[in-house]
């Protein structure tokens, strides 16, 4: 899909807003927007916002063989994608030409800045090196992603760990996380890009800036640079002609910003090193969502309600009333298992479900224990009779073929709520 | 019928949710029973026998019998006798092709404005802004926007825009800001003069007297747009009095 086009007015009021020092979102000329920096369960996931712009990073690791001409050093690779999520106008699995530029861009500030230690990756020699691989994945664009992108990265990268392994002869062995602890990257400097936009041929200049303000920029200058004021890259886009001391200029302005952004980016880094030593909740369980199920329409269960109190009181007048003692354990047959023996029911699903059920229900269901009761009791008269009906909650019909041992069947009922898990353990002794 | 969806309004409902008609437990034989009719706006959807909800948002009700889900998003969906703020895209022959926010880009054609004869051909340019009601607006055509009203009258329509700033908010800002009464416009009318044109497409454009206040306009109307009453009065109190 193609983008909103720029109206004429938009750009002919940004311009003169600029001209007198204004921008839209009220920040000053230096400024950067609101830069928050949070992370993902995993080791090396990372999100950053800054204002509006979204961006994830994702550092993940693998073994394989190295460049022929650099036998013992790991291989870094980065991965930027641009989806239309970001914005309407990116297209799924195309390279475009902005995609490019900040992958190749990311490559120079992180990778030929050589703060990683590849030498560190290098597992055997000439056969087997850590590659590791950081994908970058624009959530939300306004303005600015690559600056996101490298604050991104260069966190993500300091949040990883990769598993540790162990050489034995020629056996390599890569432990899991919970056998031997993952190890971080060794990594020298934080290498962080900003960008600045100049407007008019030069004449003004904007640090940080947003989708409209970058869309009437004249020229880009983006520098990667650490904490030691050391630049890591520079790049110029738009072919405007900047004087000597706009770029002495720009430097100043980088170095002051990049010690900021250094500061945050350790700071997050404590901060969910020390959430994660707690043990609480860090990264994505922050936001859990609420259990809740809303629906305008239930559907009721028909329950025959009437005289049934008249019945169940009936039956419990009618019935006996239980043996209030529990008696020994018994086993029916020799080489039997039991479940309960005989004692108090310690199967508390059921009691728990049934509760949970609506007050009509457990009326009936009373009932139905009391009918089971009055079963068991007419068991124990006629002890010859060999076919016993139950029947279950579950609506289905229960036959239990009875052994006939008349002293020893009937004696686990305990009281009224145990019928179930008597009934139960009868079914298993028929088994 | 009507008991069931009076019942939710005001309240939020969620897409899928639906709602269930019982019939009448008894059924009168003398008197003439009349079929119980609603109308059904954006974000209720009828399938066969059932009405569901097809937005997340708010039951809203007009007197006697409309019902509607009052949502919040930013994609625009073109809609007849809405009047949209649009940016002239192409100028092509006959016809401007105009993006409005929509999946696809409005036609307009340029006998479309007061006064615009075949002689007499409107100035417009790529990039202006132009203000305009929709005509033909449905999912299987392309839609075709005109600027001028049935009495050939342009009624406030046309090309504008110079010296103020374009920008977006959610489209229930703008249902905010065009309901009559609407507190939100009369706060902002007390700040200082400006002036403000509403697409409901999502597109406002705000001129004041200086790019200071212009742009102080239009922060507030962004950051108002989750604001309590009370937490709005305040900002812009604070506006007033130049702490802005």
């Amino acid at each position: 899909m193609k983008d909103t086009p720029l109206a004429n007015c938009e750009r002919d009021f940004l311009l003169k807003a600029i001209e007198e020092k204004k921008r839209l979102d009220g920040r000053q000329t230096y400024d950067y927007r609101k830069i928050k920096i949070t992370f993902g369960t995993d080791y090396g996931c990372c999100f950053v916002d800054l204002g509006k712009t979204r961006v994830m990073a994702q550092v993940s690791c693998e073994i394989v063989t190295p460049k022929e001409n650099r036998p013992n050093e790991g291989i870094m690779f980065f991965n930027i994608e641009l989806s239309p999520m970001a914005s309407p106008a990116f297209e799924q699995g195309r390279q475009s030409e902005l995609s490019v530029n900040l992958n190749r861009q990311l490559e120079r500030c992180l990778r030929n800045s050589k703060c990683i230690d590849t030498e560190s990756l290098c597992v055997v020699s000439g056969e087997k090196v850590w590659q590791i691989r950081v994908d970058i994945h624009m959530l939300n664009h306004d303005g600015n992603l690559m600056d996101a992108a490298s604050i991104a990265a260069i966190t993500a990268l300091y949040h990883f760990k990769r598993p540790d392994v162990g050489i034995q002869g020629e056996e390599v062995t890569v432990y899991p996380p919970e056998e031997r602890d993952p190890i971080p990257l060794s990594i020298y400097h934080m290498p962080i890009s900003v960008s600045f936009s100049f407007f008019q041929q030069g004449t003004y200049l904007l640090v940080d800036p947003c989708e409209r303000e970058e869309r009437v920029m004249d020229g880009l200058l983006m520098i990667a640079m650490n904490k030691h004021r050391e630049i890591c890259s520079i790049q110029s886009s738009g072919g405007i002609m900047l004087l000597k001391e706009q770029v002495m200029r720009c430097s100043k302005i980088a170095s002051v910003k990049v010690s900021e952004i250094t500061e945050l980016i350790t700071k997050a880094l404590e901060n969910d090193k020390k959430a994660r030593k707690a043990g609480g909740r860090f990264g994505f369980a922050e936001s859990m969502p609420q259990e809740r199920i809303t629906a305008l329409k239930k559907d009721e269960t028909p329950v025959e309600m009437t005289d049934v109190t008249e019945t169940a009181y009936d039956i419990v007048q009618k019935a006996e009333a239980p043996p209030q003692t529990v008696p020994s354990p018994v086993l029916p047959v020799p080489g039997m298992g039991q479940v309960g023996l005989g004692l108090q029911n310690s199967w508390g699903l059921e009691d728990d479900e049934e509760e949970e059920e609506e007050d009509d229900d457990s009326v009936e269901e009373q009932e139905e224990k009391v009918t089971k009761m009055e079963v068991e009791q007419h068991r124990k008269e006629q002890s010859s009779g060999d076919v016993v009906e139950i029947s279950d909650s579950e609506e289905e019909e229960v036959i239990i073929l009875q052994p006939e041992i008349p002293n020893r069947g009937p004696k686990n009922a305990g009281s009224s709520s145990d019928q179930k898990g008597a009934a139960k353990s009868k079914k298993r002794q028929t088994k | 019928m009507f008991s069931c969806l009076k019942h939710k309004v005001g309240e939020v409902l969620l897409p899928g949710d639906e709602f269930s008609f019982q019939p009448e437990d008894t059924i009168s034989l003398t008197d003439t029973v009349k079929p119980e009719k609603v109308i059904c706006g954006p974000g209720l959807r009828r399938s066969g026998d059932r009405l569901l909800v097809s937005k997340s948002g708010v039951l809203r009700t007009k007197q006697p019998n409309m019902f509607w889900v009052d949502s919040q998003q930013k994609r625009y969906v073109p809609a007849k006798g809405e009047t949209v703020i649009g940016i002239v895209t192409v100028k092509s022959g006959d016809v401007f092709k105009v993006d409005c926010g929509g999946s696809e880009q409005a036609s307009l054609s340029y006998l479309a404005f007061e006064g615009a004869t075949k002689r007499n051909r409107p100035n417009v340019q790529v990039g202006d802004l132009v203000f305009s009601q929709f005509v033909i607006a449905n999912k299987d055509m392309e839609p075709e926007l005109v600027c001028v009203d049935s009495s050939g009258r342009a009624n406030g329509m046309g090309v504008f825009g110079g010296g103020g700033l374009l920008f977006r908010v959610s489209l229930g800002l703008i249902r905010r800001l065009l309901a009559p009464q609407s507190p939100l416009r009369a706060e902002l009318q007390q700040l200082f003069p400006h002036e403000l044109v509403i697409g409901m497409n999502g597109r406002l454009w705000v001129k004041a007297s200086s790019v200071q206040q212009t742009l102080i306009i239009a922060n507030l109307l962004e950051s108002c747009e989750n604001m309590t009453a009370e937490q709005r009065r305040q900002l812009f109190r604070r506006a007033a009095q130049g702490a802005l």
